[in-house]
This record gives structure tokens, sequence and C-alpha cells, in this order.
């Protein structure tokens, strides 16, 4: 690509993603801030120390690590143009996402079953809805990546395709990076008791 | 391959990064909250949070490497400063009412005898 082409309609559709992910992060600051401020108002239900089980966060947060770079090993197959690799990398992207959110799902459906749902305490409305807030960004996500896969599967590494590849790269690194605030601030902040 | 590299430069030290602190926090919990003390453990995982933001920024999200003029760094400063404020100031203005009211949010109601102490055991 020329130099002087960096205002072409795939450039500022990317920056038009990337103003979308940092209102994005706003939103999750709000979360964050509000999930600090509520963080001891437990109202004699569990608190952040009874939630942190570290091996299994330890099991989730590798998931998406792995799959955050499986989505950027895709993103550098299609510059190379070998399909194969990319629908594999997106596959296995897809696989490891799944198995992240189904087990943040149970990690919900357990905590609700014994009582401390949203709506037990002040703490644990703040943190269904910042970890819930981002385990529907990874559903979204997942459904958009099937979509993607079977654009690439029936149509081949187009310029669309591309660039929708681009964005989803984009937005899957950006949910990896908001879960390291999670992981940090709510399960291993959770286990030092503050 | 310069890219595959960079990418597989990234991902190797998030692992690092995220396996010191699960260790860190699990050292904490093990030793039952005497080691390393909150003094040192509450920055040192905020250190190691920061740092892994970084590495994710630049090797996966390339921020900052685009040719000028950099649109997107510059949104994303601005994200950055949103964030700051927002938080921060969040932290600031709450901090202080609960200062001001002379009442620490979660020995209330065991002051007042509503969840006395040990009520959730």
């Amino acid at each position: 690509m020329k130099k002087h082409e960096h205002t072409s309609v795939s450039d500022r559709n990317l920056f038009g993603f990337w103003v979308y992910l940092m209102s994005d992060c706003v939103i999750f600051a709000g979360l964050f801030a509000t999930y600090a401020v509520l963080g001891h108002a437990t109202f004699g239900g569990p608190g952040s120390y009874e939630l942190a089980n570290l091996p299994f966060v330890f099991v989730e947060t590798m998931l998406l690590l792995t799959s955050s770079f499986t989505a950027g090993l895709a993103l550098l197959s299609a510059k190379q143009g070998n399909k194969k690799t990319v629908v594999a990398a997106l596959l296995a992207t897809l696989l490891l996402g799944a198995a992240f959110l189904s087990m943040e799902i149970s990690e919900f459906i357990g905590l609700a079953a014994e009582g401390s749902g949203p709506g037990r305490s002040a703490f644990l409305s703040a943190f269904f809805t910042l970890l819930g807030t981002h385990g529907l960004h990874v559903f979204l996500g997942l459904v958009w990546l099937i979509a993607l896969i079977i654009s690439v599967v029936r149509r081949g590494l187009t310029d669309g395709n591309s660039r929708k590849l681009m964005m989803f790269s984009l937005f899957w690194h950006f949910l990896d990076i908001i879960w390291i605030f999670i992981f940090t601030f709510v399960y291993l902040f959770g286990t030092l008791a503050l | 391959m310069k890219a595959l590299r960079t990418y597989i430069l990234g991902f190797v030290v998030s692992i690092a990064l995220t396996v010191v602190a699960f260790a860190l926090a699990q050292m904490h919990l093990a030793s039952g909250h005497i080691f390393p003390t909150h003094e040192l453990a509450v920055p040192a995982l905020v250190a190691l949070a920061l740092v892994q933001l970084v590495v994710q920024l630049m090797l996966f999200l390339h921020v900052g490497q685009e040719p000028k003029p950099r649109w997107n760094l510059l949104a994303f400063y601005f994200a950055i400063i949103v964030v700051v404020i927002l938080v921060g100031g969040t932290l600031w203005i709450m901090d202080n009412l609960t200062h001001m009211q002379m009442q620490e949010p979660y020995n209330v109601f065991e002051e007042e005898n509503i969840f006395p102490h040990g009520h959730a055991e």
C-alpha cells in the first residue's frame, strides 16, 4: 500500500471501530469504579474473598489469553493469504472462547443456586454487572466469530473479510485486556481479603 | 515473520506475568495472609496488571505503530484521560464521602448489630 492511501475506506472503518472500542473502555471503567466502591457492601452475603477460586480463574484466564493469541495468528495468516490456517486459527479461537464463557456461566449459575445472585447484595450486583458485561461481550464476539468463519469459508479472504477479521481481532484483544483487570482487581484482590 | 515473533513474544510474556500474579496471590493465601504482606502484594499486583496491559497494547494491538497522522493513538489517549478521571474521581469522592460521615461502610451493620460478625458463617 502506498503511503498517501491511508484515508481509504478500510482505514476509516477501522478507525471507527477503534473509537467504539475506546468508548467501550469507558463503560468498563464505570463498572470497575462501581465495583470498587461497592466492594465491601456485602450485606452479610459472600464477599470477594469467598468468590475468588484461584485455580478456576487461572484456567479461565489461560483460555482467554490463548484465544487472544490464536485470533492474532488468524490475522497474520490472512495477511499471508493462507485461508486454511485462518479458518483453523479462528476455530481454535471459537473453541477457547466458548470454553471460557461456559466456565463463567457455570460460576454464575453456581452462585445463583447458592442464593448469591445479583440481588443478594450491592457487592454482588456490581460483581455480576461487571463480569456479566464482559461475558456478554465475549458471547457477542463468539456469534460474530461464527459468522466470520462461515463468510471466510464461503467467500475466501476477500477485502471485506480481511477487514472484518482485523476488527474482530482488535475486539478480541480488547476483551482480553479487560479480563486482565477483572482477574487482578476482582479475583486476586479478593484473595488478599482487603 | 517478524510479526509472528511479536505475537509469540506477547503471548509468552503475558503468560509469565499472569503466572507470577496468580502465584503471588496463592502464596499470600497459603501463608495465611502474612507473606507477601498487603503493602507489598497490592502494588505488585497492580504493577503486574499494568505491565501486561502495556505488553498487550504494544504487541497485540500495535498501539502507536500506525503511520502518521496517528488518530487511533489520539483516541486512545483521550480514552485513558476519561478512564483516569472517571475511576480516580469516583474513588476519591466516595472515599471522601465515607470519611466525612465518619463511617466505615463495612462496619456499620456490625455496629448496629444488624448483621453481627460471623452471621454469614
